[in-house]
Formats: structure tokens, sequence, C-alpha cells
């Protein structure tokens, strides 16, 4: 593979692509995907070239439009420094400045990291990938403009990335090559963190040039902050959303439940991921099934963002992250309701709980908790009545990094498992060890271009193999089998997943939530809220 | 005064300034996001999978359980044994462990000696009791700690110059700072093998050194042996060893920083002034010239 061979210095270079990816480079899957054959990542057109930067890997992630002139490919690099100048800055980047320093300053080049990174060994060790590459192009960049002591001890240290428009392009892009999954520094003896570095690359782009993937800001963040949710879903349409619930909900299970909306001082705010009323309707309506019959007090909000938990400023940028969990706190302030509730969305866990911690401040500080948490001490403690035999088919966890290994939630969702399905299997590795689902840090709705292509190729393969490895034992299509993801980004990824290597025909596997599990196995409930006939028609 | 005797004080002091003031460099940077990573070694009985405390229900009505004996326990297995490369990355464990183990115990020897100058009297034979022992550690400390540390030191040089994923990243700077170990290490192995096996001429020097008068003046081979050394001192806090002290902000204030942020607290009045900071990025969703508070509050269109 080309790709073997590249230095950090080439990333400057006027070389037109710098790494062919093949797919006859990608590892091999387990039983019955032995002879899976991948066709190519499709192919950017040469005229498509000639509008967007596809210099890097062939790959389009977040489509910088080529410079026609000098001037503008100048700008681009004064803008590159003048935002990694202000990452440096206690006033501009108060937010990560510690940790950023930490990890920038104490590498010490081991590439323990390499052997983390499931988008490096999937991708059959392209090195670009690596995630040393990424995080000692910033550093050597980095400490030759900070360096006070010029040419040759810059070279002594290493420290001679030319900046050029093509260096900057190809960072914007490199950028959006990792899942921000943080397996890699969880296993760095020195702790450094290049999930961070990567995320601060990202903030750089973001917040100096206006670089980011539409996904994540057009249609992302400023969507959210302006019509409510990320969805394009106005608090108008969220309500008709609500009342299809409600009717849904009485087809399903023949339950007339009247799902609250705006109650004020009730006991819980309960905030979903938007995704899941338009993809995933039945998971809102099992956690309406299962707090109605739990008799909780609780309700969702039809507020400006009350509705939709995304934070996708998570991902990127650090100003629209705080507009974004400052919204959402007000919104939980002015209902008064006692606590939050996070849904099955793992980065909005991490958004509101862990990283807003420092955000919601005093009067908004409303306490926050998980669902999972919640969930557990529902069925753990029999406040709702399960039958485990409804759930009799084999089940393994996807653990959602940023609920995993970002937080520490670990054990309520597999007590909960652990009661209700009896065929509960552990992916290998699991918990805080797990690996992303590769639809992390916004991959799972950067849909456009061929984008999806290597998401689906290299980003996800690996937990893929995961899901086979568990299900080994009953593989064939003819026994049903369930991954749980309690997370809508991992689901969405893991939908397409299944749905590229045609899991469903091939292997029986089907995906979905906790929730949907817990209300299967619920006695008060009718059998079948999931119902296998359906799947094949999703 | 010699000019070696000197350049001890300066090594010495330039070291503790540097140290300083690097340390204080992490220390001062503003209070930042929470940004952990599990397991975190203090949570009490969950450490060991990698749980949190939010996985109680109604987590912030719970005491928080911190368990500072496990938290000592992980800090020692890291410093000593450097589990983290030996969990991750067992072929450079096996050079950096006796590189690390090797400098632990040359630190061991320098304080031995630094005790022997202060209490052996000058001219006196150290035959019998503590004394005696004293001297034998102090040459059991010096001569491990220097084979270690040299084994250890070509080994990771070897490997750094031999692993393509390793040579391809690595600096000048990174081979030289391992060749300076290597000279030191070497040359004071040389010169104790050769002619001091008790160090006990390095112990008299140190013993005016200490006392502050002009001290005798020293070999060829054991000046050399202190030049080199005081140098290396000197540029350690120079370089990326300074994971030394590094590692405990990188652990301490980033990876097991769990605090929560209670309504009231001293976290919350520390995020409150950092809300003033002033923003000056410029892309076109922000408002240059107002402060995080402003920016973070004002309406998007």
């Amino acid at each position: 593979m080309k790709g073997q061979d590249v230095k950090i210095k080439q990333l400057c270079e006027e070389c037109g692509q710098l790494v062919e990816l093949k797919v006859e480079d990608i590892p091999k899957l387990p039983h019955p995907y032995e002879d899976w054959e991948d066709s190519p990542i499709t192919e950017i057109s040469a005229e498509k070239r000639q509008q967007i930067e596809a210099g890097l890997d062939g790959v389009v992630g977040v489509r910088i439009p080529v410079p026609r002139t000098q001037a503008e490919k100048d700008e681009l690099v004064a803008r590159f420094l003048s935002g990694l100048d202000r990452l440096f800055s206690p006033a501009d980047n108060w937010t990560f400045l510690q940790p950023f320093l930490l990890s920038m300053e104490n590498c010490v080049k081991c590439n323990t990291c390499a052997a983390a990174c499931p988008i490096f060994e999937e991708s059959g060790g392209v090195e670009i990938y690596r995630p040393l590459f990424r995080a000692e192009a910033l550093r050597r960049i980095a400490r030759s403009r900070n360096s006070r002591l010029g040419g040759l001890i810059n070279k002594f240290n290493g420290n001679d990335v030319p900046v050029t428009w093509e260096t900057v392009a190809r960072l914007a892009d490199l950028a959006y090559r990792c899942t921000l999954c943080r397996r890699c520094a969880q296993d760095c003896p020195m702790g450094c963190d290049n999930g961070l570095i990567t995320r601060e690359l990202r903030k750089l782009f973001s917040q100096e040039l206006g670089i980011a993937p539409d996904e994540l800001h057009k249609d992302g963040t400023v969507k959210h902050l302006t019509v409510g949710s990320s969805t394009g879903m106005n608090p108008h349409a969220f309500k008709d959303v609500i009342e299809f619930a409600e009717e849904d909900i009485e087809d399903r299970t023949g339950l007339k439940i009247k799902i609250p909306i705006d109650k004020e001082g009730a006991d819980i705010l309960i905030m979903h991921n938007a995704g899941e009323f338009l993809s995933w309707p039945e998971n809102l309506q099992a956690f309406a099934i299962l707090f109605e019959n739990a008799g909780l007090s609780w309700t969702l909000s039809s507020d400006m963002l009350g509705y939709d938990s995304v934070n996708y400023g998570l991902f990127y940028d650090d100003v629209q992250y705080a507009r974004v969990t400052l919204k959402h706190a007000q919104v939980a302030k002015e209902l008064k309701v006692k606590k939050v509730v996070m849904g099955e969305c793992g980065h909005a866990h991490k958004a509101f709980m862990a990283v807003g911690d420092r955000l919601w401040l005093e009067e908004q500080n409303i306490p926050r908790e998980s669902a999972l948490t919640l969930m557990e001490d529902l069925v753990c403690n029999e406040k709702v009545m399960v039958d485990p035999s409804r759930n009799d088919f084999p089940v393994t966890l996807h653990d959602p990094c940023n609920i995993t290994r970002s937080m520490g939630i670990i054990q309520p969702q597999r007590n909960v498992l652990r009661k209700i399905c009896p065929q509960f299997r552990e992916m290998t590795p699991h918990g805080v060890n797990n690996y992303c689902c590769g639809g992390g840090s916004g991959f799972a709705i950067m849909q456009s271009s061929n984008f999806p292509d290597w998401r689906m190729r290299i980003a996800g393969r690996k937990k893929f193999s995961q899901i086979l490895v568990a299900f080994q034992d009953s593989i064939g299509p003819e026994t049903h089998k369930y991954v749980c993801a309690p997370c809508s980004n991992c689901k969405g990824q893991i939908r397409d997943l299944l749905a590229y290597y045609g899991a469903w025909e091939k292997a029986g596997i089907h995906y979905g939530g906790l929730v949907e599990l817990v209300v299967n196995a619920m006695v008060d409930v009718r059998p079948g809220f999931i119902d296998w006939d359906e799947v094949g028609l999703m | 005064m010699g000019a070696v005797q000197i350049l001890i004080y300066f090594s010495a002091l330039f070291f503790v300034v540097a140290v300083v003031v690097r340390a204080l460099h992490y220390a001062r940077t503003p209070v930042h996001m929470r940004w952990e990573l599990y397991p975190v070694a203090h949570e009490k009985g969950r450490a060991h999978y990698g749980g949190s405390i939010f996985e109680e229900s109604e987590w912030w009505t719970k005491p928080r359980q911190i368990d500072h004996v496990n938290e000592l326990r992980e800090m020692a297995a890291e410093i000593l044994l450097l589990k983290g490369v030996r969990l991750h990355n067992r072929r450079l464990w096996v050079w950096s462990f006796p590189f690390h183990l090797g400098v632990y115990l040359l630190i061991g020897w320098l304080v031995l000696l630094l005790i022997g100058a202060l209490t052996l009297p000058a001219g006196a034979a150290a035959t019998e009791g503590w004394r005696r022992a004293l001297v034998l550690l102090t040459a059991i400390a010096g001569f491990a700690g220097l084979g270690l540390t040299l084994i250890g030191a070509l080994g990771l040089l070897l490997r750094r110059l031999g692993v393509d994923e390793m040579r391809k990243f690595n600096a000048p700077a990174d081979y030289f700072n391992l060749l300076f170990f290597i000279v030191v290490v070497a040359v004071g192995l040389a010169v104790h093998a050769s002619g001091d096996p008790d160090f006990t001429r390095l112990r008299l020097f140190l013993a005016d050194v200490m006392a502050l008068r002009p001290a005798a003046a020293l070999a060829t081979g054991t000046a050399c042996e202190v030049v080199l050394a005081s140098l290396l001192i000197a540029y350690m806090p120079l370089t990326r060893m300074f994971h030394f002290v590094a590692k405990y902000f990188l652990y301490h204030e980033v990876r097991w920083s769990d605090d929560p942020n209670p309504r009231g607290g001293r976290l919350e009045a520390r995020l409150v002034q950092a809300l003033n900071y002033g923003v000056s990025w410029r892309g076109p969703h922000i408002q240059s010239g107002k402060s995080w508070a402003e920016v973070a509050t004002e309406d998007v269109e």
C-alpha cells in the first residue's frame, strides 16, 4: 500500500493524493465472512477534485474548497497558524489548555498507541491513521512556531514540517479519521491523549477557519440552536411525533399512555437524542411504557433544544458545545425538574454529565443521571416485573465509548442484561477496553460523498468483527441475535454496518437499545415488543 | 573553588529552577473541562473494572468514596514497575524497565553518597557497623544503577534505531538524550571499576561540596564523570525527560481528575471566573472580543 511509507513531512507535498487505500489490505473478517470481498471505496471524480480537496486519502469528510489563488492559499495557512496560537492561549482555550499542553509536550513517541487504535489496525496499517502521526504533525508545527531558538535547534528536535496549504487541508481531513474513542489514551503509558489532540485540531479548524463537516456544524449545532433539533424537527413537529408515538404504543401493546410534555416540577426530565424519534421511535415508546409502569413522575420538554439531547459541539467546537449545553441547562431549570435523565445517547451522557459538569453552574446546576442506572434500579430492584424467557435469544452488548471509557458507567447495563437476557454474552474486549463502533465523534451522521464507504470498510470493521465473534456459537441466520447498543450514534453506525455486510440475511443479527429489551421482557406488556418479523423489512 | 565544583552548584540550581518553572507552567493553567479516563484509580470498589460514581442512581446524593490506598498502589506500580508499558508494550518494557530502575538506583546512590559525605569522617576507614553497611550499600546501588541504566539505555537506543515505526518519528534529540545517558554511565562505570570501587574519592569531594569549601582537585576520570553528570542533570528538565514531573499532572489533573462541581463550591467559583476570559477566535460563528459567558449565551442566527 502506498500509505505505508508516508512521512510527516510529506503532508506538505504537491503530489495529488498522499495515500491510496486498497481494500485488499484490510484484514479478513471471522466466519461466515471469510470470503467477504469489499468493493473499492468510491473514487472522487476529477471534476469534483477541482472543487473539493481530497489530497489525503481520497476520502472526503470535511469538504474544503480548493483555493483558487495564491492569496487564498496564504490566507488558509495564516489562519491555521493563528488558530494554532490560540490553542495555546489561556483565554481562548481555558477549556482544555492543561490537558492539551500536557499531551503535546510529553509524548515519548513509543508508539504504544498504534496497537490500541482500531482504525489503524483495520486499515491494514495505513501510516497516516497511526495516532502518533496526526499528533506528531501538529506537535512539530507547534514546536517550530513556538521555538525561539531557530533553525538548527528545530532540526535537532525534528520540528521540520513545512506548513503549506496542502498541509493544512490534509490535517483538516486527518482530524476526521479518528473517532475520538480515546482507546489510545487509555493505553498510553505517559497518559497523553491523541484523541484530545485530534479534537483540538478540529476545534482549531472550526473556531478559527470555520471549517467543519456540514453534518456537525451547519446541519448540526447551527440547526440545533436555530430550529430546536439537529434533525430539523421544530417544537410543533416534536409534538406530532409524540402523538404518533402514543398511537403506536397502543397498536403495539394495547396500552393507552399519555406521554407527559412540559410537566413543571416533575421528578424527571428525560432527554433523548432526537434521532431516536425519527429512526427508532420504539426507543422513546419503550421509555414511556417503562416509566409509566413504574409510576414515575416524569416529563419530556417541547422547548427549543429541550427535546434533543445531542450536542455535536462536543466533537469539534467548544463555543458551539457551550451554547447548546447552556440551553439544555436552561430548559431543565425552567421546568423546575428534580433531575435530568439521559436517554440512550453516549455523547449526550458525556456532554451533560462529565464535560458539562463544569458548565452547568449555580442555579442551572440541575442534577443529571444516566437512564442506565435508572433502569438498573427499576429492573434489578423489581420495581417492574420481567420475564427473561421472552428475551431467550443471544444478546451481546456494545459499550459506547463516551459512557464507559469517559464516564465509568460499566455495570448497570450489564446487571440489567443479566437479569432479563438468559443468553447474554460479552464481546471481547469490553467495558472500558471496548472498541468504538466506528461511528463515534459524529462519523455516524457523516453521510455525504464517499465517507460512508470508508466508515463501513475501515472505521467500523473492528466492531463488526467483534459482533461476529460474540455470536460464533449460533452464527447461522436461523437464530435471531441482538446487538444491544445503548447509544443513538452507535445504533446508527451498527445499523449501517449490519446493512452493508448483509448481517441479517447472512447471520440473523439485529440491533437495538437496552430499554427495548427491558420492555420486551416486562410481564405487564403484551409479548412481542421486539417484532422479529419487522426486522427484515427495516 | 574549582570550575567543576561551581558547575555542580550551577547544575543543581538550574535543575531546581527549571523543574519549578515547568511545573508552574502546568499548574497555573486555568481550570478545564472534565476529561477523565477510566479506570480511575481512586474509585473505591470500582477501579478494578473501571467504574465510577456515575453508576449510582442519584449519585449526587451518595457520599463520594475515595480509595487513596489503591491510588497509591497504582502510582507505585506505574512509577516503580512501569505498569502501563509492561501491559501495553512489553518489547519496550524489556529495556525501559531496567533503564528506569537503574535511574532510581542512581538517585538512591546519590542520596547514600551525600549521607556518607555528611557522616563519614574524612580519612577514617569505614570498616565496621553502620558505616561499613553504608559504604557497601552505596557501592551496590552505584554499580547496579550504572549497569542497569547502561543496559536499558543501550537497548532503548537500539530499539529506537532498529524498529521502523519508532525510527520514523524520532528526532536527533531523542537519540542524543539516550546517548548522553550512555556516555555518562559508561564513564562512571569505567572510573569506579578502574580506581574508586567504594566511591571514597567521590564521597570526599562531595563532603567539600556540601560544606561549601574548596575541594581538592579531582582525578581526570572522576572530574569527567562529575562534569558529565552535572550537565545531564541540568539538561533533563529541558527535555521530554521532564515526564518525571509532568506525569503527575497528566494523571492527577486530567486522567484521574473526576472532582464533581457541586453548587456553590470552590470549583464553581473558578469556573465562573474562567467564563470572563475574552474570546478572540475568528470563526464566522464567533463574535470576537466578547467574553466566553457572552459568546456562549448569544443567540445564533
